[in-house]
């Protein structure tokens, strides 16, 4: 077998599996470029939320995941799509929204995503088959189904990856929806981002199960894998099976993906460094860091240069400051705003929605 | 013109709707090979087949939540709740999922959903099996609510909610499934009652009984004994629709009559006719010769025994005493 110069990429070598190798030079460099430019938003999305006035709300980090939502984003072809929780940035970008769009949403301004109306939790983009951005804690779980559901239905092959947390699994309708996937044989792939902790919780203190998460799959007679996140060639090996299994078999899997969280559950997350201790957050910056891997995978594989890494770093983070500059120039929302995109048929101004009263303000 | 019960009417719907849109799907618990458990959905599935009428597992959450996400790729299921009781198992996709993705999306999503079943009590079931949760669905933006009365109007609200682009919540009820009116024949054209149109189900001139679901057939009870006994003339309004709500046609027979009673098988606190009462102090308020008063289910969960749970809802009698304290 082939063997890495790195020390810590996975015993198994994920660089030899098919889809990987029709991976070209040119879109390794890509990949490594789109999770330096979600690691550079979420740093500038940081600095600004801690600025007075600039944003409200939460903001969940996804620092230290990048490989996952990137990999996954990098796999998906015109009848798959994606849905994830409230820790959405890198998905949207991963998919192709633009950071402009997403920090002005962020900033609550009329030109985000979701014309402010949604927030950092509540990203979409369905031309971009990206489907949210959802805040509450497996909420988006049925919803997935639902999208492998209309894939099957309308006779498409294609796959619906729905992402949650660790901290998701105890939830009834995360369940529900895994029995639902297996007994219609759904083209949906669960994806458990496990970062360790639900909010300060570890996952040994929050879930009963005999080695990994992922496993209670077996209890619906559904595949499942585990993955070890850092190794970006890992990520997409394993997650690109499940999404085969989808696309052809039309059946189901869990993947569960090791990965962590730099940030707390939210930067309004108190105890971020309490749970956790500094000798284990410092072990994974240093040592597991996904982005730091896969740039030395290319500089392994003499694709880029240290010099072109930098490049990347610089590149995104002027991106960045810009897309900050376009939030901050954009209008906000108008209270006019409000009673808009409540219902289609009210905004598109139908026949139906010209009957009856539907608003019931002053 | 024919007579066909309310189930059946429904029944006609979902089979007119099926034909007209492949992408419509009718979903629940033992919709599909058990025929329904009220026989609503009865020979659909012979009909048409495992993709169009599925039958789920019990697990409201979850395939409520399936139906709200197939939606977004341009399914559009009718999902039977056994009974509308069970809504607090799947609230959450209820409330936000399917009321909130559009919102939250700025209106890049859709979620033309329906989800339907029995919301009422008066069958001796218990507390848990009786709720009549119309209020609390109508306090979401992003909902619709209806209630048909009747199986015209069950039929005729059915197709328009199916056809509906947004959410539609349909408030059935178990003692109506049986009861017979008159549909107007499919050979005669399509028949749709529009969302948000209410019904004088009786004309009268002395006092104004506003209500929807089973509600109305008790204010009709109640309107043949006043004018039989008492000599009031009262006129019956049938809401329909909960959200969106014909305004104009409750402020209209209150300007009529002068006098209202806001007949609501929900429980007094923030029911429906909390809103009605409201909207007409604050649009007929000079209109009214009289306070507006209610009859709603007796403020407490929902009591089993046979003996008083007539009682406990909204009935002709207690209507009639109603009336009489303002008339």
């Amino acid at each position: 077998m082939e063997t890495s110069t790195s020390p810590n990429v996975s015993p198994l070598n994920f660089a030899g599996s098919p889809i990987n190798k029709s991976l070209t030079a040119e879109k390794k460099i890509e990949l490594l470029s789109q999770m330096i430019r979600v690691r550079a938003f979420e740093r500038e999305a940081l600095k600004n939320y801690r600025r007075p006035g600039a944003m409200g709300g939460f903001l969940h980090l996804y620092i230290g995941q990048e490989s996952v939502a990137v990999g996954a984003a990098s796999l998906m072809g015109a009848n798959d799509h994606m849905i994830t929780a409230y820790r959405c940035h890198a998905h949207a970008l991963a998919v192709g929204m633009s950071m402009n769009e997403c920090m002005a949403e962020l900033f609550g301004k009329a030109t985000g995503c979701s014309k402010g109306k949604g927030g950092s939790m509540h990203f979409f983009a369905p031309d971009k088959n990206f489907w949210g951005g959802h805040g509450i804690v497996a909420g988006q779980t049925p919803l997935g189904l639902g999208l492998g559901y209309g894939i099957k239905y309308k006779g498409l092959e294609g796959a619906a990856l729905c992402f949650l947390g660790d901290g998701a699994v105890n939830q009834g309708a995360y369940h529900e929806s895994l029995n639902l996937a297996a007994l219609f044989g759904i083209p949906v792939v669960y994806v458990i981002e496990n970062n360790g902790y639900s909010m300060g919780t570890s996952q040994k203190r929050s879930s009963a199960y005999k080695d990994c998460l992922a496993q209670r799959a077996d209890a619906y007679d559904m595949d499942w894998d585990v993955v070890n996140g850092e190794d970006f060639y890992e990520v997409r090996a394993k997650l690109n099976i499940a999404m085969e299994r989808a696309r052809k078999e039309s059946k189901p899997s869990i993947i569960e993906i090791n990965t962590y969280r730099y940030y707390g559950h939210s930067v309004a997350d108190a105890n971020a460094d309490k749970y956790r201790s500094p000798e284990e957050i410092a072990r994974y910056k240093n040592d597991h860091d996904p982005i730091n891997l896969w740039k030395q995978r290319l500089l392994d594989e003499d694709l880029i240069t240290e010099e072109q890494a930098k490049e990347f770093g610089k590149a995104a983070s002027a991106e960045a400051k810009e897309s900050v500059k376009f939030a901050e120039d954009s209008p906000a929302p108008t209270i006019d705003d409000i009673t808009e995109d409540v219902y289609w048929e009210t905004d598109n101004n139908t026949e139906a929605s010209k009957i009856g009263r539907h608003f019931f303000n002053d | 013109m024919r007579e066909i019960e309310y189930r059946d009417a429904l029944n006609e719907a979902f089979d007119e709707e099926l034909t007209r849109d492949e992408n419509v799907v009718i979903m629940g618990e033992e919709v599909a090979q058990y025929n329904g458990a009220y026989k609503v959905t009865k020979g659909l599935w012979e009909k048409w087949g495992d993709k169009r009428i599925v039958d789920t597992p019990i697990s409201e959450a979850g395939f409520i939540g399936m139906g709200i996400g197939a939606s977004m790729l341009g399914v559009r299921p009718v999902m039977e709740l056994m009974f509308w009781s069970f809504h607090s198992v799947a609230f959450d996709q209820l409330v936000n999922n399917a009321a909130c993705c559009r919102y939250m999306s700025g209106g890049l999503i859709n979620v033309p959903i329906v989800v339907r079943g029995p919301a009422n009590g008066g069958t001796n079931v218990g507390a848990t099996h009786s709720h009549t949760p119309e209020g609390i669905f109508a306090a979401f933006p992003g909902l619709k609510v209806c209630s048909p009365a009747t199986p015209a109007d069950a039929k005729g609200l059915m197709k328009s909610a199916i056809r509906d682009n947004d959410p539609v919540y349909v408030m059935e009820n178990t003692t109506l499934y049986g009861i017979k009116g008159h549909v107007p024949d499919p050979a005669d054209g399509d028949f749709t009652i529009p969302l948000g149109k209410a019904d004088i189900k009786r004309e009268g001139t002395d006092i104004s009984l506003i209500a929807h679901g089973a509600s109305v057939l008790r204010c009709l009870e109640a309107a043949e004994i006043l004018q039989s006994e008492h000599g009031i003339n009262a006129e019956v309004l049938d809401l329909r629709s909960i959200r969106p709500l014909d305004q104009e046609a409750i402020i209209a027979t209150v300007k009529k009559t002068n006098r209202a009673v806001l007949v609501d098988e929900s429980k007094p606190f923030c029911g429906v006719s909390a809103q009605i009462a409201t909207l007409i102090q604050e649009y007929a308020f000079d209109y009214l010769d009289a306070p507006v008063k209610r009859v709603c289910t007796i403020d407490a969960p929902a009591i089993y025994s046979p003996h008083v749970e007539s009682d406990q809802l909204p009935n002709a009698k207690r209507i009639v005493a109603q009336v009489l304290t303002i008339a």
